[in-house]
C-alpha cells in the first residue's frame, strides 16, 4: 500500500514538474522545449533518482522552511496600529463634516443634490429661510450606519459643503451615536477643516 | 464498548466459575466478536426493536442473543441504514463566508453535497431597478468584494453599449490597469486562503502584505481601500494622481518574486501535492455543461478568456498568454491562477507604458459630469451638474448581455433599458453561482477535507452567489 501511495505521490510530481515547466514557457521560450507527455512516462534513472532523493530528504520542505526562516529574519511590514497608521491619500472617503466659510458662515445651502445623489438614502435634510433671508438647512442628519461611503454626495455637492473627511476611527458604543446631526457635522468641520482645505486644494487639479 | 467489556466480564466471572479454564479461550473468542470488525449495521440495531425467536444468528450479537432469547428475539431482517447527514458551515472558517453545505456521509466518504445558498441575499438586482445609473454602481463593488473594480467594469461597459458612447483611450487604459490589479488582488486572496484552508498558513500572510500595497493604489486613485466606486459609465470617476503609476511600475518589479516565494512554498511541496492533484478532476466536458468560466473551465484545458474571445476596452490593443491546465484537476487551477497573476502583471507593465494622455470621461455633458472648475464657472455645466446628480441620464431602449473575465470568471449582465433613468431590470450572471453548483459532482466520492479543497478552487464568494 506504501508503494502505491508513493508511485502515486511520484506521478504527481513529474506531472506537477512537466506543468510548471510548459507554464513557464509562455513568455521565455517557445512551446517545442516543454517535454511531451510521452516523454512524461518514460523516466530514465537519473530522474528516477532525482525523485526518490527529493522524496527520501524531504528537499521541497527543507527548502520552503528555509524560505519562512529567512523571511522571519527579515525587517517586519506590520505596523504598531494605534500609535503608527499607514499613509491616507487626499482622496480617502472617511467620516463626513459639513465645512464653513472663512467668515464662519456655514456652506451648505441646503440644495439636497446629496440627498437626492445618496444610493443608501442616507442624508435627511429639512431647509427653510433663515432670519437674514439666506436658504440654509434646519435638519442635516446622515444616518452613518446606513451610509455606504461611496464619495456621492462630496462629488455632487455644489459648494464643497459636505466632505467624507480623513478621519475613519469614529466608533461608538451604540448605534444612536452613529446618527450623526447637523451640529455633529458643523463640529467635524471645524475639528478637521485643516486637513481637509490641504486635501481639497490637491485635489483641485483632478476635480 | 464499555458495557460490551463488563457485560463479557461478568459472563467470564460465571463462565470460570462451570467450567474453568476451558471457557476462557471460547469467551476471549466473543469480545474478538464483539468488539471487532463488525459492520456498523449490525450495532446499529435497536435492542428495544424485537421479535419472537427465529433471528438469523449471524445478525444478532452473541450477548444479545442470550439475552433476547430468554424473553423475545432480535429482529430478522438487516436495517437499511441512512448515510449520515453532516451540516457543513455557514459559520465554518472554510466555507468562505456563509455557505451551508448538507453533506451526505458514507463514512468520511462525500455521497453527497447540497449547498444551501441565500443567505447573504440582498436583493441587489431589485434594488438597482430602483437607483439612477449612477448610483446603481456602488452595489458592484459589494457583489464580489474581492474583486471590485471588475465588476464596475462590467457595468460601465454594458452601460456604455446601451448608451451607445465611446470611452477615451486614456480612460480604457487605466480600467484594464486597476482591472488586473483587481485579477491580482482576487488570485493572491483565493491561492492563499485556499492554502490556508489545506493547511499552509505563510504564502496567506505574504500575500496580505502585498494586497495591502494593492489597496492602497485603490485608495489612491479612488479614495477608498475596497469600494471603489471608480470605473463609471462613460469612464472613470477621476484621474490618476501624479506619481502613482510609478509606484505602480516599481510593485510589478517586485511582485514577480513575490510569486516565486508563493510557489516554492506551495508548487513541489508533497502536502499541497497530496492534498491538490486529482481532487476535484473536472473534464473539459463537464466544465461546459456546467457553465463554467474563468479558471475553472480553462483550468480542464478550454482555452477561453473573454479578454481573448470577446475583447473589450484595450485587451485587443496588448500582449498576454491565456494558460490552460490539462488534467481539470485543483492543481491545475492553481497553477492556472499562478500563471494569470504574472500575465497580469506584463499586462499591467504594458499599460503603464502604453498610456496616452488626454481625457478619462466621455465628452458629452449628458452622460458625464462637468468639472468642478467648469461647474463653479459656467451656467450651463452647473445645469448639466444638477440634473445628473438628481435625475442621472436617460438610457435609450434596448437589451444587452454584456460580459467581462472577472477574476472568478465570466462575470455578465443582461441590462434591459425602457429609456427612463433607471434600468429596467438587471440580471447578474456570477461567476461563483456556476461553480457551485458543480460542488455535488466535483466532491462526489472523495473524503470530507476534499470538500474544503474545492470549495477553495472554486474560488467562491457569497457576496456574488447570493446577490
Amino acid at each position: 500500500m506504501l508503494r502505491v501511495a508513493s508511485r502515486r505521490l511520484l506521478q504527481a510530481e513529474s506531472a506537477g514538474f512537466r506543468w510548471v515547466a510548459a507554464s513557464r514557457d509562455f513568455h521565455s521560450t517557445p512551446a517545442s522545449a516543454a517535454p511531451t507527455p510521452e516523454a512524461r512516462e518514460q523516466k530514465d534513472w537519473s530522474a528516477v533518482l532525482d525523485k526518490s532523493m527529493n522524496t527520501l530528504f524531504l528537499t521541497e520542505l527543507f527548502r520552503g522552511m528555509n524560505l519562512a526562516l529567512k523571511h522571519f529574519f527579515d525587517k517586519k511590514v506590520t505596523i504598531n496600529y494605534p500609535f503608527e497608521k499607514g499613509p491616507l491619500s487626499p482622496r480617502f472617503r472617511g467620516e463626513h463634516a459639513l465645512r464653513r466659510y472663512a467668515t464662519g458662515e456655514e456652506r451648505c445651502i441646503a440644495c439636497k443634490l446629496c440627498e437626492a445623489v445618496c444610493p443608501a438614502q442616507a442624508i435627511t435634510i429639512e431647509a427653510e429661510a433663515r432670519e437674514d433671508g439666506s436658504r440654509r438647512t434646519t435638519r442635516y442628519d446622515i444616518d452613518m450606519t446606513k451610509c455606504i461611503y461611496c464619495g456621492f454626495c462630496q462629488e455632487a455637492c455644489p459648494v464643497d459643503a459636505i466632505v467624507e473627511g480623513p478621519n475613519f476611527e469614529f466608533v461608538t458604543e451604540t448605534h444612536e451615536e452613529l446618527l450623526y446631526d447637523k451640529e455633529k457635522l458643523l463640529q467635524n468641520g471645524d475639528r478637521w477643516e485643516t486637513e481637509i482645505a490641504e486635501n481639497l486644494r490637491t485635489e483641485g487639479l483632478y476635480r | 464498548m464499555a458495557v460490551l467489556v463488563r457485560a463479557a466480564r461478568s459472563k467470564l466471572r460465571s463462565a470460570w466459575q462451570l467450567e474453568g479454564t476451558a471457557a476462557v479461550s471460547q469467551l476471549s473468542e466473543s469480545i474478538t466478536k464483539q468488539t471487532g470488525l463488525r459492520s456498523l449495521s449490525a450495532l446499529a440495531i435497536d435492542p428495544a426493536v424485537r421479535c419472537p425467536t427465529g433471528a438469523r444468528q449471524e445478525d444478532v450479537l452473541p450477548s444479545r442473543r442470550n439475552y433476547a432469547t430468554s424473553e423475545v428475539a432480535v429482529s430478522p431482517k438487516k436495517k437499511e441504514i441512512k448515510n449520515f447527514t453532516l451540516n457543513f458551515g455557514p459559520q465554518h472558517p472554510a466555507a468562505h463566508g456563509v455557505l451551508r453545505l448538507v453533506l451526505e456521509m458514507n463514512g468520511e466518504v462525500v455521497e453527497r453535497a447540497e449547498p444551501h445558498i441565500g443567505l447573504l441575499h440582498r436583493g441587489t438586482e431589485k434594488l438597482i431597478e430602483y437607483k439612477t445609473y449612477l448610483q446603481a454602481l456602488p452595489y458592484f463593488d459589494r457583489l464580489d468584494y474581492v474583486s471590485m473594480m471588475s465588476q464596475e467594469h462590467g457595468y460601465s461597459l454594458a452601460v456604455e453599449k446601451l448608451l451607445n458612447i465611446e470611452v477615451p483611450l486614456r480612460a480604457q487604459y487605466i480600467r484594464v490597469l486597476f482591472c488586473e490589479i483587481t485579477r491580482l488582488l482576487n488570485h493572491l486572496l483565493s491561492l492563499t486562503t485556499h492554502a490556508m484552508d489545506v493547511g499552509a498558513l505563510t504564502p496567506f500572510l505574504w500575500a496580505f502584505e502585498e494586497r495591502e500595497k494593492m489597496m492602497e493604489f485603490y485608495e489612491r486613485v479612488s479614495g477608498a481601500r475596497m469600494h471603489a466606486a471608480y470605473i463609471r459609465p462613460g469612464g472613470v470617476a477621476q484621474d490618476m494622481p501624479l506619481g502613482l503609476s510609478e509606484d505602480i511600475f516599481a510593485f510589478t518589479q517586485q511582485f514577480a518574486s513575490r510569486i516565486d516565494e508563493i510557489e516554492e512554498m506551495l508548487t513541489n511541496n508533497r502536502i499541497w501535492k497530496q492534498r491538490l492533484v486529482d481532487i476535484g478532476v473536472v473534464t473539459a466536458e463537464e466544465a461546459m455543461d456546467w457553465g463554467f468560466s474563468g479558471p475553472m473551465l480553462r483550468g480542464s484545458g478550454i482555452k477561453w478568456d473573454l479578454r481573448k474571445a470577446s475583447p473589450y476596452d484595450v485587451y485587443d490593443k496588448l500582449e498576454f498568454d491565456v494558460p490552460v491546465g490539462t488534467r481539470g484537476d485543483c492543481y491545475d487551477r492553481y497553477l492556472v491562477r499562478v500563471e494569470e497573476m504574472r500575465q497580469s502583471i506584463r499586462l499591467i507593465v504594458q499599460c503603464l507604458n502604453d498610456m496616452p494622455t488626454g481625457m478619462i470621461k466621455a465628452d458629452d455633458r449628458k452622460i458625464t459630469p462637468p468639472s468642478r472648475s467648469q461647474m463653479k464657472q459656467s451656467m450651463e455645466s452647473l445645469i448639466h451638474h444638477f440634473k445628473l446628480y438628481t435625475e442621472g441620464y436617460h438610457v435609450p431602449p434596448g437589451a444587452t448581455y454584456t460580459a467581462v473575465e472577472a477574476p472568478k470568471g465570466e462575470f455578465g449582465l443582461y441590462l434591459v433599458s425602457d429609456g427612463s433613468n433607471r434600468p429596467y431590470r438587471c440580471k447578474i450572471r456570477a461567476p461563483g453561482f456556476g461553480h457551485l453548483q458543480g460542488l455535488d459532482f466535483m466532491s462526489k466520492h472523495h473524503m470530507l477535507a476534499d470538500v474544503v479543497t474545492i470549495i477553495g478552487t472554486q474560488d467562491i464568494v457569497f457576496g456574488e452567489v447570493d446577490r
